[in-house]
């Protein structure tokens, strides 16, 4: 879900991967600062306009290759407030976030959350949120920064619509002035939160996905999520922005986690195989051909409601010309493909390269793309073009490597 | 920096005025006016640096700002040798983890080595981009591109602006 428009202020560096094409080129300057960002200066981060807000790309103690990999054996904190924050309100909110996005809200249980898509007409992929189900009564929604201001237009008219129809609903979108949200990702994470938890919550029975208000660091009314867009275990912390910093020094304060930013979030998301909206996905991908099909809830294939339902079941039951995959180049020393790479087989184009870099904790270059439908396989032998050259690459499983959810045990 | 292209041209002829005179003479001029050359590193707008070797081979490399601002450089495609290059041309990439980036010629002329050890270990751009981790050398067609680009100081200051923007 992340943005990464790192803007570089190095004339020569290419828009990073993942660049969102329709969001970045409208920014300049800085960029919108969240409560964070003086600390973020002291602790040596590396600023950037990213998606219209002042981020740090990486923090001066560690490169974004260390950064990553002390994110997968230890954990890290990342800054991204940045992200739109809402609550949906009333006894008919489930249905009317229903009304714009695949999910079955209804059917969820109250303390869990999903991934979802909001869909236009024709099926494509408007953005990708998670919907927190706090209450029958109450959800709890974190989208993409970029698209900000879409999603807004795109929640109040739900809300309105249902409004008019004498339904109980209400929408209150949070400011990062006022909410900040922190992600702290990495498998000692679970511990380190547990010693400023106060006594008696019991973080081990927040499975994955699951959320909860609770007391850290001595600040009340924190929402905890155990969710994140590494791989990794972990959670976002929602919390008022006037206290996100002595939470973060709290976290920070024996030193076990460290600050992580844009970059090492970038490649940890890659290798987890997520994807970035506005690279990998768009609104001219639908969630079939973006291999997200599982994000189209059972009862919504029934019910047939969302919006572009008739496109997207008819997809699932006749197939799609192209198919999100995973890639990894082969050979020795290739270039890392990213966005824009063209896919070749047997010297004819078949797709093309959506976002990709080097994997630090596998060392090899992985790659997200699109191509036909008929290579889909892993394994697969495809070549990418980089530049004026071809190199071996195979369609990969995703993710790259283990996800570390920490998922309810089935019973 | 015409008062360096001066100086090394005046180096030049005094060398060969002085070969008359005893060696230990002709070699300490020399040897002073190439460390002088040395040190004159010239700068582009798109990061990379050159030094001359001697008033014709020149050796090119990306600045400080240019590695810092990559982060650790996983890959480096370089020119082959024997490559003509015009100034400008296009011709390499180095890629970090968040980063690719075109290597651009700040010069004309014939690529006479590309520096291999830096295609085998692309992070010697980051720890030593002025020394071990140059790219290139080139023969140069046109002295004067050189002269042209920006000094140290210069540099200092279009990198100051340009982070301030």
């Amino acid at each position: 879900m992340l943005k990464l428009s790192n803007r570089l202020k190095l004339t020569r560096v290419r828009a990073l991967p993942g660049a969102p094409r329709h969001a970045s080129s409208a920014h300049t300057g800085e960029g919108e600062r969240t409560a964070l960002y003086d600390f973020h200066v002291q602790k040596g981060g590396k600023i950037v306009n990213f998606g219209g807000y002042a981020l740090p790309v990486q923090y001066s103690d560690q490169s974004i290759i260390a950064s990553h990999l002390h994110t997968r054996s230890v954990g890290s904190i990342f800054d991204v407030s940045h992200m739109l924050q809402t609550y949906v309100r009333g006894k008919d909110a489930a249905a009317c976030l229903e009304s714009v996005c695949t999910a079955d809200i209804t059917g969820t249980p109250a303390g869990s959350g999903t991934l979802t898509v909001f869909t236009n007409a024709q099926g494509g992929i408007l953005d990708d949120l998670i919907v927190n189900k706090v209450s029958g009564k109450e959800l709890y929604v974190v989208s993409n920064a970029a698209m900000k201001q879409q999603d807004q237009e795109i929640i109040s008219a739900a809300v309105s619509s249902f409004k008019s129809q004498g339904k109980d609903v209400a929408v209150e979108f949070l400011a990062p002035s006022d909410q900040s949200l922190i992600a702290v990702q990495g498998p000692r994470v679970a511990a380190e939160l547990a010693k400023l938890l106060a006594p008696a919550t019991a973080l081990d029975q927040l499975y994955f996905m699951g959320s909860m208000v609770g007391t850290v660091a001595g600040i009340p009314s924190v929402r905890i999520t155990r969710c994140g867009y590494t791989g990794e275990d972990g959670v976002e912390i929602s919390v008022d922005s006037s206290h996100v910093r002595t939470l973060t020094e709290a976290l920070l304060a024996n030193g076990t986690l460290k600050l992580a930013g844009l970059g090492a979030r970038d490649s940890l998301r890659m290798e987890a195989g997520l994807c970035l909206y506005g690279s990998d996905i768009d609104a001219q991908t639908t969630p079939v051909e973006a291999a997200l099909a599982w994000l189209v809830a059972k009862r919504r294939r029934t019910t047939r409601d969302f919006p572009g339902a008739e496109v997207v079941l008819g997809q699932l039951k006749g197939g799609v010309q192209r198919r999100r995959v995973g890639l990894q180049m082969l050979g020795a020393k290739p270039p890392p493909a990213r966005s824009g790479v063209t896919i070749f087989s047997e010297g004819q184009q078949v797709g093309q390269v959506t976002s990709g870099c080097p994997s630090p904790s596998t060392g090899r270059n992985i790659a997200m793309g699109y191509v036909q439908d008929a290579l889909k396989a892993p394994g697969t032998k495809v070549e990418l073009k980089v530049r004026d050259k071809f190199y071996e690459a195979e369609i990969t499983k995703t993710p790259f490597v283990k996800a570390n959810y920490y998922n309810k045990p089935k019973i | 920096m015409v008062f360096i292209t001066k100086f090394a041209r005046i180096g030049v002829q005094a060398a060969r005025q002085l070969r008359a005179t005893p060696l230990a003479t002709a070699q300490w001029r020399s040897f002073h006016i190439t460390s002088m050359l040395d040190k004159e590193r010239r700068y582009t707008d798109k990061h990379e640096w050159v030094e001359l070797l001697d008033a014709t081979k020149a050796i090119v490399g990306i600045s400080n700002y240019a590695q810092e601002a990559l982060g650790d450089v996983v890959f480096a495609q370089l020119p082959e040798p024997g490559t003509e290059l015009k100034q400008d041309d296009e011709c390499g990439a180095l890629e970090s983890v968040k980063a690719a980036s075109e290597v651009y010629s700040p010069v004309s002329g014939k690529v006479t080595e590309k520096n291999a050890q830096v295609e085998d270990t692309p992070a010697l751009v980051n720890s030593s981009c002025y020394d071990k981790g140059w790219l290139f050398k080139v023969d140069l067609k046109n002295p004067t591109e050189y002269e042209k680009l920006m000094t140290e100081e210069q540099y200092s200051a279009f990198v100051k602006s340009s982070a301030e923007h």
